[in-house]
């Protein structure tokens, strides 16, 4: 009886600690602690133009603070616009239904996260209402490009007036 | 010669097929061996509880040199505060998982292998079998079974021992900032990294405990049948744990 007893006792804390140490893997090494065990939250939509490489589970921050994460992003094919899924924190319900909405780059190469600037209206968001004031992601391939192209007008509209001027100059000669 | 490659290519085929036909056996018997849970939960203390202090012991040393060579690494990019993801991906996705799986086929596999072998050499499951008890039932399915709950949860406490050991050498001793450590882990880990540790580790807990239950269970029954049964045990899961965490692998990118 003794002996069947340590050997349960064994068994029972290795067991215990075996789920113990799957579940600190599940909650404390990922961020889906949040999503699990989650406070009460209500959920906001958003569209945007260009979501970029904006992945579900990312951030959404109010002055640098997180206030709920991204749940969902899906594909509005009536309006071609992007439709992201916000989960907001139960705690910050006093977020102004004027609200804007813009993606933003953690870091120089750092994924995207949400960022939300409050707005002055008396009225507040509510689960299931939309943020209407959104700025698209900021596409670092697109603005290389659009560089690119204004240093080549510019180029070309240096040259142009170079190439006059020696001729004006000769024939002033 | 072609005789012969085919003779060993049929013995190859026919070990297969009776591995598969043992698991089915196996299975069979499972629903009727789980309402006597204490003969599983003795299995489970023998294969898991006592592997604890070697499975914690190479856990906390396995991340301790992640931790160190990691740092090593990536200093040179001036990005030490990625240790924390580093260290963790690779312990939950590989390292756990593998390592673990390799010290359970040493540990407790060669238990299983010999202990079976030998009751098969002195007769016992004979005698068990004469007493109308299914040896298959009473003896084989429970040590399956204990091995193959037990190791998900060995793989867990190994790669838990080794994230600390990687923050101990990192973030204790070579000066991390341990908040940057934990944060970059938490956001760069995600949920299928750690399901796919714990798919990893029940495969291969199926798969050693099943060669150690076969090769034990079919051993020849002499001394040196059972030896070499323990040595097959050993080297068979070895080769089949990689063989397996390549197609896992593969199966979830």
């Amino acid at each position: 009886m003794r002996k069947s007893r340590t050997l349960n006792l064994g068994t029972g804390s290795f067991v215990l600690l075996g789920f113990a140490a799957l579940f600190f893997l599940t909650t404390q090494t990922t961020s889906h602690g949040l999503a699990v065990f989650g406070p009460a939250h209500y959920q906001v939509i958003a569209k945007f133009d260009n979501v970029g490489d904006l992945k579900v589970g990312a951030p959404v921050s109010m002055s640098g603070v997180e206030v709920g994460r991204v749940t969902k992003i899906d594909f509005d094919s009536n309006e071609y616009k992007a439709v992201v899924l916000l989960r907001l924190n139960e705690r910050f319900n006093k977020i102004p239904t004027d609200s804007d909405a813009s993606i933003y780059t953690q870091g120089l190469l750092g994924g995207k996260f949400i960022g939300l600037t409050a707005g002055g209206a008396d009225t507040y968001l509510k689960d299931g209402s939309q943020i209407d004031f959104t700025q698209s992601a900021f596409v670092l391939e697109s603005l290389i490009g659009q560089v690119l192209a204004s240093f080549t007008k510019q180029k070309a509209d240096e040259q142009a007036p170079a190439r006059a001027d020696p001729k004006a100059t000769e024939k002033t000669k | 010669m072609i005789g012969e490659l085919w003779e060993s290519l049929t013995d190859a085929l026919e070990g297969l097929g009776s591995v598969v036909h043992f698991l089915f056996r196996l299975v069979v018997n499972t629903p009727r061996v789980l309402l006597r849970f204490s003969l599983i939960s003795q299995q489970i203390f023998n294969s898991g509880a006592l592997s604890l202090i070697i499975i914690m012991l190479s856990g906390l040393f396995v991340g301790m040199v992640l931790g160190l060579q990691g740092f090593q690494l990536l200093q040179r990019f001036g990005s030490e505060e990625a240790l924390g993801t580093a260290a963790t991906i690779g312990l939950v996705k590989e390292l756990g998982p593998v390592v673990t799986a390799l010290l359970f086929a040493g540990r407790a596999g060669t238990a299983l292998a010999s202990e079976l072998g030998l009751m098969r050499a002195t007769d016992q499951l004979s005698a068990m079998e004469m007493m109308a008890v299914d040896p298959i039932q009473r003896v084989v399915v429970p040590r399956f079974l204990g091995g193959v709950i037990a190791m998900p949860l060995l793989a867990g406490i190994f790669s838990v021992i080794g994230i600390y050991g990687a923050q101990l050498v990192g973030v204790q001793i070579m000066g991390v900032d341990s908040g940057s450590f934990w944060s970059q882990m938490r956001s760069a880990v995600s949920l299928s990294d750690v399901t796919e540790g714990i798919v990893k580790s029940f495969v291969f807990g199926v798969a050693c405990s099943l060669i150690a239950v076969y090769q034990g269970y079919y051993a020849t029954p002499t001394a040196e049948g059972v030896g070499r049964a323990t040595t097959t045990t050993v080297v068979t899961s070895a080769v089949v744990i990689l063989f397996l965490d390549y197609l896992i692998t593969a199966a979830f990118l």
